[in-house]
């Protein structure tokens, strides 16, 4: 019985695992729209484009986190929960 | 390892373990683990690289000194260019920042190495002193108005208590997001290419498939350990820049 | 942690289950370790590469200016040796100029010169010539007459009469004016 208990709470754990997981399709979606307004942008005006690198790496560090917080939040499913 | 108990048993996790170097016992402060041993081969490269790299000062550069002034100029021109004049000051402590993260990152490639920045721990540090240094320089700088940055004057009266409030929040979750997206980015590479490997240990002929991905994930990995280090050291200088900077709203 | 520590069996009791870096018992052990390594880091760093590579940009930095300012100033060297080329060409131009100018004055002031002492000369040489044929003409008169005198008295003793000196003269006289 308690042999039970523990299989249905693993099943809940590694289902919420992969929940979680889906949020870095999230991040995904954010770094591609920021690299494909960055190369639109910079297709219109080249010349400008290397001096916003830094802020395009910035933005894209900054959506990328949100993604590594669920990416987090799985692995702590996984293994710490 | 773990496929040593044959079928697919994989322990992506078994790459982090953290064991004294010399024999077994309980793990103190001081005692010299593993990730001591990187830890140690990172500042030996840096050291190296460095020593070496700046002792010729010759005018028209060799390949080593090249190396050392590229990666002088590339970060001196990142702070110069993000946090202004003001924060050209800060600029060592971003360069020990970079080159210990970009050297840690890439020395983590090594097969059966161990990368340090993998560990939130040593993130976590980083991060932290990111954080303290913004904040006691930001008050020292700029007393009690540096509170003002949470103080959005831009926006509507009725708003701003609530952008306040999410922006001291968005500011105590810097270092969080800033030790874990390091940490994590680190780990989360390696842990797929362990995955891969732990794949390519029971598929036989047909291996050659989790073999070339993991050689596809260590070019990814490659450039994730560089941008990585980037990334870490600019938002560094854009955090420091709301402590020494004007005002940029 | 405690359902980790009960799953773990599966994968064998070698390996720990769960994440290590969650493992907090190994935390402060990293912390100073790593604090150690940013130390030496930071010290090697500031102490001895970064003032070498900032010595050695600044010289290059120095270097590049300092040839970029020399080539800057051959140029305007060289450019104020073309300017001086070309003044002193003009220079030269309207001085050929002038010389030929004056050189042209000159000749012609010793042309005019010369030509009045030509003249002066074929005048004065005229005047003589004038003068000798007055001369030589005059002499010839006075010849003729002394002749035709001469002449006449002798005429006049051939035919038996007797030279009357005056009377001669006048008839030579009253004939060579006529």
């Amino acid at each position: 019985m308690t042999g039970d208990l523990i299989q249905f709470a693993l099943m809940g754990k590694y289902i919420g695992a992969g929940l979680a997981t889906m949020g870095l399709g999230g991040a995904g979606i954010g770094v591609g729209t920021i690299a494909g307004n960055f190369l639109s942008g910079a297709l219109r005006n080249p010349s400008a484009a290397p001096g916003q690198m830094a802020n395009l790496f910035v933005g894209i560090a900054f959506a990328e986190a949100l993604g590594i917080f669920s990416f987090l939040i799985a692995l702590l499913l996984m293994f710490a929960v | 390892m773990a496929d040593e108990a044959g079928g697919l048993v994989i322990d992506p996790m078994h790459q982090f373990q953290i064991h004294p170097l010399f024999g077994e016992g309980p793990l103190t402060w001081y005692t010299p683990t593993n990730q001591t041993l990187w830890l140690g081969i990172t500042v030996v490269v840096i050291s190296i690289l460095m020593l070496i790299g700046s002792a010729p000062r010759k005018v028209i550069p060799g390949r080593t000194q090249s190396i050392t002034e590229l990666l002088y100029t590339f970060i001196h021109d990142m702070v110069e260019e993000v946090t202004g004049h003001e924060g050209a000051k800060f600029f060592p402590y971003l360069m020990v920042l970079f080159t210990f993260i970009v050297t840690s990152n890439l020395l983590g490639l090594i097969p059966g190495s161990f990368a340090p920045t993998s560990h939130i721990a040593v993130t976590a540090v980083l991060a932290l002193m990111v954080f303290l240094t913004v904040t006691l320089v930001g008050f020292y700088k700029k007393g009690i108005g540096f509170l003002g940055m949470f103080w959005v004057s831009s926006a509507p009266l009725v708003l701003r208590p609530i952008l306040a409030l999410i922006e001291l929040i968005s500011y105590f979750v810097r270092p969080l997001s800033h030790s874990i997206r390091l940490g994590g980015n680190i780990m989360a590479g390696h842990a797929v290419m362990k995955v891969f490997a732990g794949f390519a240990g029971v598929m036989g002929l047909a291996s050659i498939v989790p073999i070339a991905a993991i050689a596809a994930i260590y070019g990814l990995e490659l450039l994730v350990a560089v941008v990585q280090a980037y990334v870490f050291t600019i938002l560094t200088c854009v955090y420091l820049r709301d402590a020494v900077g004007e005002a940029h709203h | 942690m405690s359902t980790t520590e009960t799953v773990a069996g599966a994968a064998g009791e070698a390996s720990q289950k769960g994440m290590p870096q969650l493992n907090f018992a190994t935390w402060p052990n990293q912390v100073f370790w790593l604090l150690v390594a940013l130390v030496i880091i930071y010290i090697v760093l500031t102490k001895i590469a970064m003032p070498r590579i900032a010595s050695v940009l600044a010289e290059r930095e120095g270097r590049i200016s300092g040839d970029l300012a020399a080539a800057e100033e051959l140029k305007s060297k060289a450019k104020a040796a073309e300017k001086a080329y070309n003044l002193a060409l003009e220079q030269a131009r309207v001085e050929a100029g002038k010389i030929i100018l004056a050189t042209k004055a000159e000749i012609q002031k010793d042309l005019n010169a010369a030509m009045a002492d030509a003249d002066a000369q074929i005048s004065a040489k005229a005047a003589e010539s004038e003068k000798r044929i007055a001369e030589i003409r005059a002499g010839a008169v006075q010849a003729v007459s002394e002749v035709a005198r001469e002449t006449a008295g002798a005429l006049v003793v051939a035919l038996g009469g007797t030279a009357d000196d005056a009377a001669i003269e006048a008839a030579v006289a009253a004939r060579l004016k006529g």
